[in-house]
């Protein structure tokens, strides 16, 4: 029976250790012991919080940068372009000035010959003309004292061999 | 072995969470096992000691040549001896360490003294003696005066053993978690942050709700002040081996505790639920009485159920050990025959009785929390009424 009946002494120095314990424990270890593993819960929370922002972050600046990397490409796309096309329209600007040019130089030398060819013309015919005077002059002596008359003549005669030569042209 | 009911839980568990707990299980499964091994190492000292011990004692009374000659061992005296409190600490043989004896009585005032004055029961001192169950009485046995015994027994000694261990251990942990702020937990906070973590999570907050933080100090205090105890209570030799969560006083106080703390944080629903329930006003000279008988129940429930677990615990152990000298006295050549199997027996126990150990601090923490848990609670569903 002395098994459950609680002894005073004992229950009095149970009382005593238990508050001190109770008033100990809770002023020297649980408020530090429990605010610590708080903190630190909070602190891993935060943690891995930052880091899935982090983890964001980056990804966002990696898209970012390839959307720069594909906007500097296809500018170098559109300057390379740029340039092939002055390029080709110089070239053919050169081409189209240097085909004139030739054209022009084709025309002036034609223009010379033809001058050239109707001063050539002009003159075997003044020297024809000359020639046949003499010729006649000496063919028929002095009996042609009228050179008007006879230069008339010639002078159509070689019209008509103009004209042959014209026609026959 | 009348003692082997092993009463866990009457109260319902809200919440079992069976998977959830597994890990702490097992983290205190790996912690134990090196205790397990020095506690079977200490069991077999223990076995050789006793064994000294009792041949020792009965040379002892064989020099007497009295009436002590013949004298058969009776293991109920002794376990009953063993799991009751001591005016002195007895260690082996006739060594015992003297203990303060603190006595208050209305004619001689206060009283202190060792009782090695008392010379194990043979002598009187100032008037005073033992009986033979160890209680301080009047040497005078007409003498009806009260006696106040306040003396510093085996179970307050190691209740203090206890409560220092105790106390440097949380201390020093609190100290390491200022010391490495910010760091990872390292050396004992590892050891005993799963048990607070799984008091915080599965107790308080899932039992009182969220206004848990302000019984967590009580709940953690209760849970290692039984656990250690348990604990020491296992170890056979000098700071342990004492009955201090089996003693109904040391229990008693602690349901004393729960009791003030759970009526001083109830609110008005929870009184309302006791005074004025929601039933038929005629009812109430029936429900109210056994509301208020509840009241005490409960508490009173948490004490018993303690102290008989933790007794039985340390009566089947002890019972198991005297199968040697029950065995031995009949015939000297069984007492060896049977020492293996009782050891074996008490070994199987000891593994057992770790696990109680957790179990009982558990049980009555969870039990704790849940009580003031019911008290605090909130009814909004009470309005509808």
């Amino acid at each position: 029976m002395e098994l459950v009946t609680p002894a005073i002494g004992l229950v009095f120095w149970m009382l005593v250790t238990f508050s001190l314990l109770l008033f100990i424990l809770k002023k020297f270890a649980w408020k530090p012991i429990l605010t610590s593993m708080k903190e630190r819960e909070e602190t891993i929370e935060k943690s891995l919080q930052e880091a899935a922002n982090a983890r964001a972050e980056m990804q966002k600046l990696n898209q970012q940068n390839e959307s720069l990397l594909a906007e500097a490409r296809a500018e170098r796309e559109a300057i390379l372009k740029e340039a092939r096309e002055i390029r080709e329209k110089i070239v053919s600007e050169a081409k189209s000035a240097a085909d004139e040019e030739a054209k022009r130089l084709i025309a002036r030398a034609n223009d010379e010959i033809n001058n050239q060819k109707n001063a050539a013309l002009d003159e075997l015919k003044k020297e024809v003309a000359q020639f046949s005077l003499q010729i006649a002059q000496k063919l028929v002596g002095k009996e042609l004292e009228n050179n008007d008359a006879q230069k008339a003549l010639i002078a159509d005669q070689l019209s008509k061999l103009d004209q042959q030569q014209k026609a026959t042209a | 072995m009348k003692f082997t009911v092993f009463v866990v839980n009457c109260a319902p568990i809200q919440k079992p969470a069976p998977n959830k707990q597994m890990p702490y299980f097992s983290v205190l499964f790996s912690i134990s096992r090196l205790q397990k091994f020095l506690l079977s190492l200490l069991f077999y000292a223990f076995c050789a000691v006793s064994g000294y011990a009792s041949a020792d004692h009965a040379e002892a009374h064989h020099d007497e040549k009295n009436a002590h000659a013949e004298q058969k061992m009776d293991p109920g005296k002794m376990i009953l001896e063993h799991i009751s409190d001591a005016h002195d600490w007895h260690l082996w043989g006739h060594t015992s360490i003297p203990l303060p004896v603190i006595l208050y009585t209305e004619s001689k005032g206060l009283s202190v003294f060792s009782s090695a004055k008392f010379n194990h029961g043979h002598d009187a001192y100032l008037g005073f003696r033992l009986n033979e169950k160890n209680q301080v009485v009047w040497e005078d046995a007409n003498n009806h005066a009260a006696i106040y015994d306040f003396s510093i027994t085996k179970n307050v000694l190691a209740m203090f053993v206890a409560v220092i261990v105790l106390v440097l251990v949380m201390l020093s942990m609190a100290g390491s978690y200022a010391k490495r702020k910010g760091l990872a937990p390292k050396g004992l906070p590892n050891l005993i942050e799963p048990l607070i973590v799984f008091l915080r999570d599965e107790v308080a907050k899932s039992s009182i709700g969220p206004k848990y933080e302000r019984f967590m100090p009580l709940l953690l205090s209760i849970f290692f002040f039984i656990f250690v105890n348990n604990l020491m209570g296992l170890i056979p030799v000098f700071p342990g081996g004492a009955n201090v969560t089996g003693n109904i006083a040391v229990t008693m106080v602690l349901a004393l505790v729960v009791f003030i703390t759970v009526n001083f944080s109830g609110n008005k629903y929870y009184w309302k639920h006791i005074f004025a329930p929601d039933v038929p006003k005629a009812m109430y000279i029936i429900i109210v009485p056994i509301e208020i008988l509840g009241v005490i129940l409960k508490p009173f429930v948490l004490m018993l159920r303690l102290f008989a677990n933790i007794t039985a615990g340390h009566i089947i152990i002890l019972g198991f050990f005297s199968l040697i000298f029950i065995f031995g006295a009949m015939n000297t050549g069984m007492g060896y025959a049977v020492s293996p199997l009782s050891v074996g027996f008490t070994l199987f126990m000891s593994f057992l009785e770790l696990l109680v150990a957790f179990l009982q601090a558990f049980v009555f923490t969870l039990l704790t929390a849940i009580y003031i848990g019911m008290a605090v609670e909130e009814h909004h569903h009470a309005e509808h009424h």
